[in-house]
């Protein structure tokens, strides 16, 4: 179970208010469940409101959702409390779920770890720079194994680093530039990186397997 | 080797247009409308008759599962859920679908949920995949303003919803029950089964888990027949199966390949071979992290399928294959497993609550070599204690490496524990235990 700070008083707002594209978004989400069942919308409420509140959740935020959703508000707590992706406290600008599960360790996420620390002071939980910028987290595995290892900041995931690699992210990241998505190394997707060893014959005719365009030849390229 | 007209994830590298333009050429949505004009019961046979067993790790075959929802829709709907939750460390597949091929599990949630009878899909994705739950979005809109899904879906009048919901970072809630719990806005906490989803599931209706992948695959099955499917693989394990490779080889992939395959060929040919050469290899863990690892010996012939993989004590679970070389520390590979699956317990049944952490403690001390040789009975002993006395199986999965480790590297845990005892360094590097 994850154990994570909660803020304290002095740092907990004194009131939270939806916004008005947030409401608009709570309407789309709980029409996506069966009438009576809102509190299904929970999970994307908590996530909701993070998005509108700095990437943290408050106590009031809780209490907002709980009268959104009809239901106690014990049980926004639990949940909150219960799900890793949900932060209690705040974050900073950048925060940087860094993945040490065995597929990302053997690949070598202990030099992404010693880079995190010696580029930014990090190696505990929930600890932030002292210019509030970066905020770690070591995760578990964020099934990206064969793109290992990988850090994820905030909802974009970075693959393929090592320590020098994760040094150019960072730095990337405080001249508050994110570099492109995926890859840090420059490879496609989870395609072996010397080339790929199928789906060759299919390059040339984007992807439209051979039992298919026959299909389509007979039938006269009909649906 | 799997060739590629037989490949069903023709776009598993997003060199294509992952769209539903795209998805059309490759054949996506071509014959849906003939097929929701089959009975449900035809297209449940056509499952059952193609040997699809399930890919999540399980590997129950998939038609027989469906078939245990009930006939007829008496008082309450029927859902279908796909497990979208791939959180098995090792386990990076699904997430190639729902980037690069989005359209397959769509249209596999509408032939699926068809056969069950189901007015609604519930695709539960981990939190974590964001880009992917924005790709896998895009197809879903994409796919209702065609008028494939919806009121009518492709023409059939046939009413068929398809929901994303994003989870928010727990593994448990990959376990079928746990993820219901959690769709239904509660903590992730597995259920008692008796009775099982098929009769109550989703908010108490009849309700089918099954993984993305076998809900990807379903479409391609029906369009191209039993027949084929079930002459790719080998007997009862058919199929192409997409496999994760990561850990020590040159080059970490996924690729599609048929099931059966032997381990040394698919490690060879497709991500470049063991890091130091085959000969440098100490073991493999080929499921995903809840199967025990297999040292280098069996990993020389064995076969990667269900059964095969049975047979030596391991098993199959996700494809997801992770490779450990000779310069491994090897019970430091397993210490971190403990690790994950202490975190990840939810903490609901005692056993594994308690022993999660316990095991995970004494682990970190073998380690080190800090225990007396008795203690790795005593370890194996708590790991039986665990094992099968919890509600789902996350205690399984979590005394099941260790298990495993003991079977295979003892050796290397006691001389360890000598070396401590004799006030010598630990060193952390294994040599080959078989």
């Amino acid at each position: 179970m994850s154990t994570k700070p909660i803020a304290e008083a002095h740092l907990q707002p004194d009131s939270f208010e939806w916004t008005a594209d947030s409401k608009a978004f709570i309407d789309k989400v709980v029409a996506k469940y069966p009438a009576g069942r809102q509190a299904s919308a929970v999970i994307p409420l908590l996530d909701l409101a993070q998005r509108q509140h700095d990437n943290w959740i408050p106590l009031k935020a809780m209490d907002a959702i709980a009268e959104t959703l009809s239901m106690p508000r014990i049980r926004v707590m639990e949940v909150a409390t219960f799900y890793t992706m949900f932060n209690l406290a705040p974050v900073g600008k950048w925060f940087l779920q860094a993945c040490t599960t065995t597929p990302c360790w053997l690949r070598g996420s202990d030099d992404v770890m010693r880079c995190i620390k010696d580029k930014l002071g990090l190696s505990a939980n929930y600890t932030s720079t002292a210019d509030g910028q970066f905020t770690l987290l070591e995760v578990e595995c964020l099934g990206v194994c064969a793109n290992a290892p990988v850090v994820q900041v905030n909802d974009d995931v970075y693959e393929d680093l090592d320590y020098d690699l994760t040094a150019k992210l960072i730095d990337d990241l405080k001249a508050g530039k994110a570099p492109e998505v995926g890859s840090m190394s420059g490879r496609k997707g989870s395609m072996s990186k010397d080339g790929p060893t199928s789906l060759v014959s299919l390059k040339d005719s984007d992807g439209v397997p051979a039992w298919f365009a026959k299909k389509q030849a007979s039938a006269g390229g009909d649906d | 080797m799997l060739k590629d007209e037989d490949r069903i994830f023709t776009n598993l590298y997003g060199w294509f247009d992952p769209s539903l333009a795209g998805a059309r050429k490759r054949g996506d949505w071509s014959t849906t409308k003939e097929i929701l004009a089959m009975s449900p019961e035809d297209v449940v046979e056509v499952i059952k008759a193609s040997g699809l067993r399930g890919r999540g790790g399980a590997g129950f075959p998939t038609g027989l599962k469906w078939s245990f929802m009930p006939k007829e829709v008496k008082d309450k709907p029927h859902y279908l859920v796909v497990n979208a939750d791939e959180s098995e460390p090792g386990t990076c597949k699904d997430r190639e679908i729902m980037r690069h091929d989005p359209h397959k599990l769509v249209e596999g949630c509408l032939v699926g949920g068809y056969a069950m009878r189901a007015c609604a899909a519930y695709i539960y994705i981990r939190g974590e995949f964001y880009n992917e739950a924005v790709a896998l979005q895009k197809a879903i809109d994409e796919a209702y303003d065609a008028g494939l899904i919806g009121k009518n879906a492709c023409g059939s009048g046939y009413d068929f919803d398809v929901i994303l919901h994003r989870g928010a970072g727990a593994y448990i809630c990959g376990e079928e029950t746990a993820l219901l719990e959690s769709l239904e806005g509660k903590k992730g906490q597995p259920r008692l089964k008796p009775p099982f989803p098929a009769g109550v599931g989703l908010y108490g209706c009849p309700t089918t888990v099954n993984n993305v992948e076998s809900i990807a695959v379903t479409p391609t099955i029906m369009r191209r027949g039993a027949e084929w499917f079930a002459g790719i693989g080998r007997p009862k394990n058919a199929g192409p199966k997409i496999f994760s490779i990561s850990g020590h080889v040159n080059n970490p992939c996924n690729v599609e390949e048929e099931l059966g395959i032997p381990l040394k060929e698919l490690i060879e040919k497709h991500a470049g071979g063991v890091i130091g050469g085959w000969d440098n290899l100490l073991a493999v863990i080929p499921g995903g992290s809840s199967v025990p690892l297999m040292p280098k010996s069996t990993c020389d012939e064995i076969l990667m399928d269900f059964d095969s993989l049975r047979e030596v004590r391991s098993g199959l679970g996700t494809a997801a294959v992770i490779v450990m070389n000779k310069q491994t520390d090897v019970v430091k590979a397993i210490a971190r497993l403990s690790a994950f699956y202490k975190h990840e317990s939810c903490g609901q049944c005692t056993p594994c609550r308690e022993g999660t952490g316990w095991m995970y403690r004494v682990m970190q001390r073998m380690v080190r070599g800090e225990a007396d040789a008795e203690e790795i009975d005593t370890l194996e002993e708590v790991t039986r204690q665990v094992e099968g006395h919890t509600i789902c199986a996350l205690g399984d999965a979590a005394a099941w490496p260790i298990q495993g480790l003991i079977r295979h590297f003892r050796p290397e845990m006691e001389r360890r524990i000598a070396a401590h005892k004799a006030g010598q360094p630990v060193t952390a590097v294994a040599q080959a235990a078989e």
